[in-house]
């Protein structure tokens, strides 16, 4: 149902589905029809592809700018008028390892990575027994998850600060592992429910006729169509763990700090900094840039937890 | 594309076994038992805490006065409801939220309009517009303060310079843009990083619009325009209301591009509600008002999350009933 594949979808090709519309030779006659139709092709023609690449640049502008001053030396990074065909270099970036950037990415790693597998542990067999198998009041079950996400967690910082210094556990990553957990586990439940509620029924029921046992279903049915979305969701738990700052800079002091807090540190230097802080904020960006790229088709699934496919 | 596998049917879910009624709670209880850890770790992680919460809210507790702890009843909310940087922090979180929400849903509007045609380099464009979305909103910000909003090399000022001396004029003007106008630089930064989250939502929205009704308005001879109008608009209603509510959500909790472009200031004049909360727990060690403040937000959330929650719900039925 990912209605975000753009590079391949004509405008009739993604909307149908969804609404019971004709599938079959009709369909695939009309489709075949309006991909041909040229006004359904290039509605409004070149201007508005004018227009829509010239905001696109526009928007990544900032991104672009940020990548370009991560190569430029300190004293091209500062003129004004500023020199964006300056001569590059790779000199910041090798700067940032020796000023400790290492450790900080490795905290940000193990919180993220390891509180992805702890939600994912928890929220997959959660989907299943809300979707495959349902429990009673099912939808009550996912509302209430859905509501703690729009708590706010500013609220929750104060009691959660005491606890966890109470416990011992300021300045250790696993707290940081245990809150990113219950941050993402509601994206990860809605996401991981609405893909497993496509594993078809009839194949489910097929295969108790079959006298397939449980392993042996969730083997060869379930996972095929769930492990999709299971790479998706992963992603998206992944990126927004991996950009957390509020309890990362509030519950950490030196050994478990994450990279957020490394980029907040780093610039406090008096004196040219600029090639150096976009190096940084380059270095730390691009494993979600690249995460959020390769799920952007379920992107928008997580973004809306679930609401939206 | 699957269609025909997206209905896992409400009536089909609640009916657990074709022989019996009810199934023996041994049954039941087996069915929930997957459900259970992740029930209860958020139950535990996310719900005691914010009892913690209600219960500082209700006392006397600074941490510079050690043994001063007592029960203060209401007059922490009395604090939070009269003191006016509190109430500065009220005005401000609604003038950053609304500001933020109403301007990125306009654009992310017009580029999901404009995303929705074929183009070419349309799959590189959407590749490109989710990237402000996604670096790092601590480095964004931080980008945004140094790289561009700084008067003598940012970005900003820079082109303007280089316009200026294009057209024969000695120095462009040098605005220092984050302490002029400390709240549109924040919303700039803000709107810039939620249009994608908005564009993507919205343009999912329009991708999801029947074919054949968009065919039969063309059939009729309706303009574009009119099509529009009648058609696309009420039905992208619901997802423009969708990205709003969670935008306000979430940007309601803005806390890193406060933190890293003005620290709140000059003065008062972009500290919001998070941002207040932070500094009374953190530098002034007031965890009694604090607390008081952050139930303030929850409830202010809730009356923002109610709606939304009507929303998810009409759309998770229409997903359900399909």
């Amino acid at each position: 149902m990912t209605t975000g594949t753009t590079t391949t979808a004509d405008p009739a090709a993604s909307a149908p589905p969804t609404a019971g519309a004709p599938a079959g030779p009709l369909a695939a006659v009309r489709r075949r029809r309006r991909a041909k139709d040229p006004d359904a092709a290039a509605r409004g023609g070149p201007v508005w592809t004018l227009v829509a690449w010239v905001l696109t640049l526009f928007f990544f502008m900032p991104v672009a700018w940020m990548v370009l001053t991560s190569f430029h030396a300190e004293a091209d990074a500062a003129t004004n008028p500023p020199s964006p065909l300056a001569s590059l270099t790779g000199a910041n970036y090798s700067l940032l390892f020796d000023r400790g950037v290492a450790p900080f990415l490795v905290n940000s790693a193990f919180a993220s990575v390891f509180s992805t597998v702890l939600v994912l542990l928890l929220a997959v067999p959660a989907a299943y027994a809300l979707s495959i198998k349902p429990v009673e009041k099912w939808t009550d079950v996912m509302f209430f998850f859905l509501s703690t996400k729009f708590l706010p967690a500013i609220a929750a910082l104060l009691p959660i600060y005491l606890i966890v210094k109470r416990i011992g556990m300021l300045d250790n990553v696993w707290a940081l592992v245990i809150l990113y957990t219950a941050m993402n586990l509601p994206i990860a439940l809605w996401m991981m429910q609405s893909f497993l509620a496509e594993v078809p029924k009839e194949i489910l029921e097929a295969a108790e006729v079959d006298g397939a046992g449980l392993l042996r279903t969730l083997w060869s049915i379930v996972r095929p169509v769930a492990m999709p979305g299971l790479a998706a969701t992963a992603l998206i738990c992944f990126i927004f763990s991996w950009n957390e700052f509020m309890f990362a800079v509030n519950l950490t002091a030196t050994r478990a700090s994450t990279a957020p807090v490394f980029l907040v540190g780093f610039i406090t230097n008096e004196g040219l900094f600029l090639a150096r802080l976009c190096a940084a904020a380059t270095l730390l960006s691009l494993p979600v840039l690249l995460a959020g790229w390769a799920a952007q088709d379920k992107l928008v699934r997580g973004l809306s937890l679930g609401a939206v496919k | 594309m699957a269609t025909t596998v997206s209905a896992p049917s409400g009536a089909r879910h609640r009916e657990p076994g074709a022989d019996s009624g009810r199934p023996p709670a041994r049954e039941r209880w087996l069915r929930r038992s997957p459900l259970l850890p992740a029930l209860v770790f958020t139950i535990v992680v996310t719900q005691v805490p914010f009892l913690v919460t209600l219960v500082i809210s209700s006392l006397h507790w600074n941490v510079l006065r050690p043994g001063e702890k007592s029960f203060a009843g209401l007059s922490n909310y009395k604090t939070v409801f009269t003191d006016e940087r509190l109430r500065a922090a009220v005005r401000n979180t609604i003038v950053m939220t609304a500001s933020t929400v109403i301007i990125s849903v306009l654009i992310g509007l017009a580029l999901a309009v404009l995303l929705d045609r074929r183009f070419p380099g349309r799959g590189l464009a959407r590749t490109l517009l989710i990237a402000p979305f996604l670096v790092m909103p601590v480095a964004a910000a931080l980008i945004w303060k140094h790289a561009i909003y700084n008067p003598t090399y940012g970005l900003l000022n820079g082109t303007l310079n280089w316009v200026w001396q294009l057209f024969g004029a000695d120095h462009g003007p040098t605005v220092d843009w984050v302490s002029s106008y400390p709240m549109s630089a924040v919303v700039v930064s803000l709107v810039w990083q939620w249009t994608p989250f908005m564009m993507l939502i919205l343009l999912a929205g329009l991708q999801a619009q029947p074919g054949d009704v968009l065919e039969a308005a063309k059939v009729d001879g309706a303009s574009p325009l009119a099509t529009f109008r009648f058609i696309t608009m009420p039905h992208l209603r619901q997802y423009l209301e969708l990205s709003a509510l969670l935008g306000s959500i979430y940007i309601l909790q803005t806390f890193d591009a406060v933190f890293t472009i003005t620290q709140g200031g000059p003065g008062t004049a972009t500290t919001n509600l998070p941002y207040e909360i932070y500094l009374t727990m953190f530098r002034k060690y007031e965890y009694g008002e604090a607390a008081a403040a952050g139930v303030v937000v929850v409830i202010g959330t809730i009356a923002v999350a109610t709606f939304a929650l009507r929303v998810f719900s009409s759309l998770f039925r229409e997903e359900v009933g399909r």
